[in-house]
């Protein structure tokens, strides 16, 4: 039997508000949140008093006009008298192209260079510290400027491919690298070739297979079956069976040289790799140091444990020190990808049509809707920073520490 | 403290309001110095010289407003603004006007609510090729690369003209003329294209100019002129009526050189040169100026034809004729209302 009895549970009075400290703070933090609305609602209604008095009214009427400019790389059907909403679809799925291939590339360089940094060989080492210091350095809008240049001034232009004697040639008569970018073989897909791509589709999902099984042979018996040299013929030896078994409907077309511009083929802008390769490596440099914190982070004797089991160099770092490092690498690696895609912003820097380029640029200018465009702007760049945070934070969570 | 810094904010928050409202013409006089948005560089235009200081076809007239106004023509505040910066500039009130290779178009002046206070250069957009390319005109340039400043009225016209020839191109779009060049001359771009004053002026800084020509194409018209922010009409009037006492000047032979002894001449047989001159009438004070205000800005660099000799006449690396740009009485379209 117990004989503590709770205080008799007072009513609630409004002079609760102030009286008691219980309730006290939430009182004054109401008190904060009104003004701090009252004092936003007249810094925008100031805003929008002014732009009005100025003979500015906010619309997005213009986004359904015919843009009437062009655009040199298209993802989807456009021309000049596509609508500016178009126009800056456009812009978005080739802002989309470069962050997407930067942060695969700046995460491969980074982690190879922030590994190779922590090398036992000196030079390896000393160079990997180069290359950070080098690229972390200096600002980003440099090189993608130098790259660029670098691209325009020493490739040969097209027409030194012509003639006689041309003073450049093709590499395997496939490959153009010119300053205008690098054409390469496009792909003709006939009929039939449906059968081989679902084959080779099929034979990735094989070859998770094989590696998921080959693990659980390993965990369950110990035996280790080799997994290099399998994986490969997994992934290739049906595809290419069955490429030549449909009569090998897969060729290729090859750019060649027709009026002032290679034709046929892919071409590779110069201003997407300029910026592709600067993004890279230079967000690849913050990376590195990224991936060497969270190496170092480990402690040492968790090497030392893995050594004194038997396992080789190679091995410790793939199963004990990396899995374990992910934890400390991952959360400030999502901030990178987050710079590069915000960097990708620099774009027109080198006439790369990325969103900033088009909404933020033609269209702004030709439009003159310098708000409305910077407000969609920025709507776009705070959506694409937020869906890629929350997919890194899901990784985040499925690879950290389980606590139980 | 962080209040003090809150109420300030308001308080230039509401100032800011304020200000965009007064007339552009006391807010001028009051600085004791004119505010004028130029090019970024664009030799024979707008470039600064050896010594740092802006020369060139636009700032002349930018001087001679500041003459007019201030009676001083290096009281001016020059602004650089590149195509996409300068209207932005200009509505803000960061500039008081704005004199940079600007097309008058319909939508700028309607929509963008700006006005455009007169021509000072008939231009059109033209392009340029390497002469070893052997293009004789622009509609053999199917399949081209062309390099084009993006946020300007260029771009759209090249869409417009490669669309109704049934043509394909591949723009390459670039921010500045000085990268346009670099692009060009590596061969990254087959065609450079803009105003055809703007390829002269380009042609010009070239190592070896004779190897480049512009095909004979102008596919737009391109009337550049100074502006101002629509609804200040006082201010308005003041460039437009600069700009026309530069080209009525030449019209009736009023040159540097023969200014000082026409004013104190005052000769009663030629009544409109002592109108402009202010030796006679009260036009300056109609628009809140001095009567000499038009003889100040004579005095700065000459006439409109000595200007257009001076900065990119034939007689200079730019080498441009007159063409639509002469008088009207002499064939071209400056055609300069009545100083009455």
């Amino acid at each position: 039997m117990t004989t503590v009895t709770d205080p008799p549970r007072q009513a609630f009075q409004i002079s609760m508000l102030w009286n008691d400290t219980r309730y006290r703070s939430y009182t004054f933090q109401a008190i904060a949140l009104l003004l701090l609305i009252a004092a936003f609602s007249y810094l925008i209604g100031n805003l929008l008093e002014n732009l009005r008095a100025a003979g500015l009214n906010i619309s997005f009427e213009f986004l359904g006009q015919p843009a009437g400019y062009d655009i040199n790389q298209r993802p989807i059907e456009y021309n000049s008298q596509s609508s500016h909403l178009r126009a800056s679809i456009v812009g978005i799925l080739n802002t989309l192209i470069v962050a997407f291939l930067g942060c695969i590339t700046a995460t491969i360089i980074g982690v190879t260079a922030g590994v190779l940094r922590l090398s036992n060989n000196w030079l390896v080492r000393k160079l990997m510290a180069v290359y950070v210091e080098a690229f972390r350095n200096v600002p980003v809008l440099i090189w993608i400027l130098v790259i660029f240049f670098v691209m325009t001034a020493a490739l040969p232009a097209p027409r030194a491919f012509r003639g006689e004697t041309p003073q450049a040639s093709m590499l395997f008569d496939a490959v153009a690298f010119t300053n205008r970018g690098v054409y390469i073989p496009k792909p003709i897909w006939e009929t039939g070739s449906m059968v081989v791509v679902i084959t080779f589709a099929l034979s990735i999902l094989g070859v998770i297979a094989y590696r998921r099984y080959t693990t659980k042979l390993l965990y369950e018996t110990g035996k280790l079956l080799p997994r290099g040299w399998p994986t490969l013929a997994i992934l290739f030896g049906p595809a290419v069976v069955m490429f030549f078994v449909m009569g090998q409907p897969i060729s290729l077309e090859y750019p060649a040289l027709k009026g002032f511009n290679f034709q046929g083929g892919v071409q590779v802008r110069g201003s997407l790799i300029a910026l592709w390769i600067a993004l890279s490596v230079y967000t690849g440099a913050f990376i590195a140091e990224n991936v060497r914190a969270g190496i170092q982070a480990i402690s040492k004797g968790q090497t030392e444990a893995a050594a004194s089991l038997g396992l080789r160099p190679g091995r410790i770092m793939n199963l004990v020190v990396l899995p374990q490092a992910l934890r400390v690498i991952i959360p400030p690696l999502i901030s990178q990808y987050l710079n590069l895609t915000k960097n990708s912003s620099l774009a027109i820097a080198v006439g790369y049509m990325d969103v900033t380029g088009t909404l933020g640029g033609i269209t702004l200018n030709q439009t003159g809707r310098a708000i409305e465009s910077v407000l969609l702007l920025m709507l776009f760049y705070l959506t694409i920073s937020l869906t890629i945070s929350a997919l890194m934070n899901v990784y985040n969570n499925a690879i950290k520490l389980k606590e139980r | 403290m962080k209040k003090t810094l809150l109420l300030s904010a308001f308080a230039a928050a509401g100032m800011a309001a304020g200000a965009a409202s007064a007339g552009t013409l006391d807010d001028v006089k009051a600085r004791g110095k004119l505010n004028c948005g130029t090019n970024t560089g664009l030799v024979g235009f707008a470039a600064p010289d050896a010594n740092g200081e802006w020369q060139g076809f636009d700032v002349a007239l930018c001087r001679a407003i500041a003459a007019a106004v201030l009676d001083d023509p290096n009281a001016i505040e020059f602004v650089s603004t590149t195509g996409k910066t300068r209207f932005t500039a200009l509505a803000s009130g960061e500039i008081d006007v704005l004199v940079r290779n600007t097309t008058w178009t319909f939508s700028r002046d309607a929509d963008l609510k700006f006005e455009f206070t007169g021509v000072n250069y008939y231009d059109g957009q033209g392009f340029m090729v390497p002469k070893d390319l052997g293009v004789s005109s622009a509609k053999e340039l199917d399949g081209a690369t062309v390099c084009i400043q993006t946020g300007t009225t260029t771009e759209l016209n090249l869409a417009d003209f490669f669309r109704a020839n049934n043509i394909s191109y591949e723009p390459v779009p670039i921010e500045t003329n000085a990268e346009g060049q670099q692009q060009y001359l590596a061969g990254a771009c087959d065609v450079y294209t803009t105003d055809a004053s703007g390829l002269a002026a380009t042609r010009a800084t070239f190592e070896d100019p004779d190897a480049h020509v512009l095909l004979p194409e102008i596919i737009s018209k391109e009337p550049l002129g100074p502006l101002v922010r629509h609804g200040d009409n006082e201010w308005g009037d003041v460039v437009r009526w600069t700009l026309n006492a530069l080209i009525s000047a030449e019209e009736l032979g009023i040159t540097s050189a023969n200014l000082a002894s026409l004013v104190e001449a005052a000769d009663p047989s030629t009544p409109e040169i002592n109108r402009i001159l202010g030796t006679e009438g009260t036009l300056g004070e109609m628009i809140g100026l001095d009567p000499d205000w038009a003889a100040r800005a004579i005095a700065v660099g000459g006439n409109y034809g000595e200007i257009f000799a001076k900065n990119i006449g034939e007689e200079t690396p730019i080498g441009l004729a007159r063409g639509l740009n002469a008088q009207w009485t002499d064939g071209g379209l400056l055609y300069s209302p009545p100083f009455r």
